[in-house]
């Protein structure tokens, strides 16, 4: 499923990053000094050792999608920033959400659910039931909103990731020049 | 060679070309002061009396001189001592480098004595940041931190060093440290083709063309460029605050200041103009007045090495990203000649129109004024000295009364407005330029931030002038109260010191001028004096920087000054 713009109002960042401690401080900072809303932040590790991958999820109303490249690329630790927006890309947020499931009706109008969906039940108990869900922001919102009345006791979204499609992002072959600080086996952007 | 954390710091700074630099010691900054004593024939340290003064020295000996400033601190209260100085660093583009001691790696996090988040806490008011943990990437990190201070768009870098790296020893070989290799920091260089016959286009096709010349005209030394510019094609200058100086302003080319308390005749050549040329500068609400109105009619070129700035206050036709130099060198070898003779005639209108009603030249009845002294200043230093101003009445007053010929010659806190910094500043410049005459041109209110720096000026024996301009009130602040609040002077009128008192107290010799016949004297006194030297201009109590658009008003629309007989 692919989304051209995710959610009118939203623009889509990603951001290459170099994986180091601090980073996702600087980022966050960047994005409160210049007073642009942040709905979600994603970091993630990527195939290289020593990047990291951030998905910007931000509110249009105060910021534009100039702004917000070319203040993260002012970024010494940044070393490549897109604008996905308006550009063909696939999106995913996953949630994990866990339902009362204290009677037959309510196990099985999850059940129901689910198959409708792409997701799935990965743990269920005699009280409560959790689901993840896998899809575009606005199929996990709806999917949500489905599940809603038979009752969430918790809930977490992991926030958006997003891959432009086709397109190829301005990679590097980076390696720090000290590696001790930014090996493969942890993330350390924090 | 085997060198301690300590030494390596020393080593990498003379590497980096610094001769002098700014601190104050404390336990965690310590092993580095020790290590000093074996390179005290190369790297003077001037030991300052308020870490904030380090900071601000640095910054005047970087504007003065276009090198990096280098200040230390101690970890904890040092460091945050610094951040003042860091922020006016950053707001103004001012190549700087602080180094402060952190407590040892083990302890970090836990609340150790003088234990602070340094890092943490300037990373708004830094370029870049470092916290060193290990000796191993110590002399790089400094390579990497003087290089990112001075390229691209120049800015504050602090690098965090705790103790025990301070205390390490490892191998030191200046020569084979890696090159710098930032895979995200890209240095612009010119504009595209495209941009270029953009560029062209507009200028060839304008009428009323003006040029807004900012600081980035001489941070990228593109003045003689800038010059060529304006007169092949025959562009009048409009200069910020700091760019002022970035063209001689006797150049007949050259309107003048523009923006809240700029000259009318910019203002209004701006607000008229069909084509704005923007360079280096970053259209800051103080020189655009109400954006929605601000000149309407025209076409906009914007230069700048920062892309951020570019379409962020003011949307342009033809944003360019790149090094001011390099951009103007590639559109000067196809610009036509242009003359503008009828824009130009009317621009000199509104000048000489400003200069009946804006210049101070009616009668005074006796009093002296600040702008007086300050023009004196100009008259009786040849035009040709290096000021350093502080914040307030006499700031502005400065920018009108004392005309700049060459660059980095009028150093001020532009961006962030800091009270307290041309003091120490005038400190900074005078070791960065120590044959030029450095005037520090102070209020009695911003004086009172900075002054334990005379303690430094009488210990180092530096040859600086300071010019206060007392007014017995924080003079600005009580204009904006006459003129907005109904003159409620809460909290601005000022008991100060007995200045000369306060002089001798530190050694310093010092003369108190009360009226206009004395500006002469007190110039020759200051000059004659080798070392540091304080005048006291007694100035009328009551008076008002004109012209001046109210903050948030259209550009267009100045209070000018009253003529004699009229009501403010
Ligand atoms: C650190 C700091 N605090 C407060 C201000 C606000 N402020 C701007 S101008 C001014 C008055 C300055 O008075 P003085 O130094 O006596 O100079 P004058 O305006 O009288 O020439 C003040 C308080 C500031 N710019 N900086």
């Amino acid at each position: 499923m692919s989304d051209i713009q995710a959610t009118p109002g939203k623009i889509t960042v990603v951001a290459l990053v170099e994986n180091k401690p601090g980073v996702l401080n600087r980022v966050a900072s960047l994005f409160r000094r210049r007073a642009f809303n942040v709905d979600s932040l994603t970091v993630g590790r990527t195939h290289r050792p020593y990047v990291s991958r951030m998905t910007i999820v931000v509110d249009s109303e105060r910021a534009d999608a100039h702004k917000i490249a070319a203040n993260l690329s002012k970024l010494i630790n940044v070393i490549d920033v897109q604008i996905l927006t308006d550009t063909p890309h696939v999106s995913r947020d996953l949630a994990l959400i866990k339902v009362r499931s204290d009677d037959a009706e309510s196990r099985n109008e999850l059940t129901e659910i689910c198959e409708r969906h792409p997701a799935r039940i990965i743990d269920i108990g005699p009280e409560v039931a959790i689901v993840e869900m896998v899809g575009t922001e606005q199929a996990v919102a709806e999917f949500i909103e489905q599940v809603r009345p038979i009752g969430i006791v918790e809930m977490i979204r992991t926030g958006v990731v997003a891959m432009g499609r086709g397109t190829r992002i301005h990679d590097t072959e980076y390696e720090p020049v000290f590696k001790k600080n930014g090996v493969a086996e942890h993330m350390n952007v924090l | 060679m085997r060198l301690k954390g300590s030494e390596i710091i020393l080593e990498c700074l003379i590497h980096e070309g610094v001769t002098v630099m700014f601190g104050y010691p404390g336990g965690a900054i310590l092993p580095t002061y020790d290590a000093m004593s074996k390179y005290m024939d190369r790297l003077h340290h001037v030991l300052v009396r308020h870490e904030q003064g380090a900071s601000h020295m640095a910054d005047g000996y970087a504007r003065a001189t276009g090198n990096v400033g280098v200040c230390i601190a101690t970890s904890g209260p040092g460091a945050t001592n610094l951040i003042t100085g860091l922020a006016t660093a950053m707001m103004d583009s001012s190549p700087v480098v602080a180094i402060t001691g952190q407590v040892a790696v083990p302890t970090i996090g836990t609340d150790a004595f003088q234990e602070t988040d340094v890092t943490g806490a300037t990373l708004p008011v830094t370029k870049h940041n470092y916290l060193v943990t290990d000796v191993e990437e110590l002399a790089y990190t400094i390579k990497e931190a003087f290089y990112i201070a001075r390229t691209g768009r120049p800015g504050p870098v602090l690098i965090d060093v705790p103790k025990d790296v301070q205390n390490a020893e490892t191998e030191f070989d200046y020569d084979a440290l890696e090159p710098v290799h930032l895979p995200g920091y890209r240095l612009l260089s010119g504009a595209s083709e495209d941009q270029i016959d953009q560029m062209l286009d507009l200028i060839h096709e304008a009428e009323r063309p003006v040029i807004l010349a900012g600081h980035g005209i001489t941070m990228s030394g593109a003045n003689a460029e800038l010059q060529d510019l304006a007169e092949l094609a025959q562009i009048p200058v409009a200069q910020t605050l700091l760019g002022k100086g970035s063209m001689p302003q006797s150049h007949p080319l050259v309107v003048g200041w523009m923006g809240m308390h700029g000259d009318a005749a910019s203002n209004n050549a701006i607000q008229e103009a069909d084509l704005l040329i923007a360079l280096g500068m970053r259209f800051d609400d103080r020189v655009t007045g109400n954006l929605k109105s601000y000149s309407p009619h025209s076409r906009k070129i914007h230069i700048d090495i920062d892309p951020s700035e570019l379409n962020k206050n003011v949307v342009v036709d033809v944003p360019v990203a790149g090094d001011l130099k390099t951009v103007l060198r590639q559109v000067l070898p196809r610009l036509e000649r242009r003359t503008h003779a009828e824009w130009l005639n009317r621009i000199r209108d509104w000048q000489e129109d400003s200069s009946e009603r804006d210049i101070l030249n009616h009668d005074t009845q006796g009093k002296l004024m600040a702008a007086q002294v300050i023009n004196d200043l100009w008259r009786y230093t040849d035009g040709n000295a290096i000021t350093v101003s502080d914040v307030g009445q006499h700031q502005m007053l400065e920018a009108q009364y004392y005309p700049h010929q060459r660059p980095s010659t009028m150093l001020t806190s532009g961006g962030l407005g800091t009270m307290g910094f041309g003091f120490p500043a005038s400190i900074g410049a005078k070791f960065g330029k120590p044959d030029e005459e450095v005037w520090a041109i102070v209020g009695d209110g911003g004086f009172q931030m900075t002054l334990c720096e005379l303690a430094t000026a009488r210990q180092e024996n530096i040859n600086v002038n300071i010019a206060i301009i007392n007014n017995s009130f924080l003079g600005m602040v009580r204009q904006w109260q006459e003129l907005f609040y109904e003159r409620r002077y809460q909290s601005t009128p000022m008991f100060s010191p007995d200045f000369c008192k306060l002089a001798e107290a530190y050694g310093i010799p010092s003369m108190r001028v009360t009226s206009r016949d004395q500006i002469q004297e007190s110039v020759d006194f200051a000059r004659s004096v080798d070392g540091p030297v304080l005048i006291e201009y007694v100035v009328e109590k009551e008076d008002i920087v004109y012209p001046m658009v109210p903050s948030g008003a259209d550009l267009h629309d100045m209070k000018r000054r009253p003529k004699p007989g009229e009501l403010a």
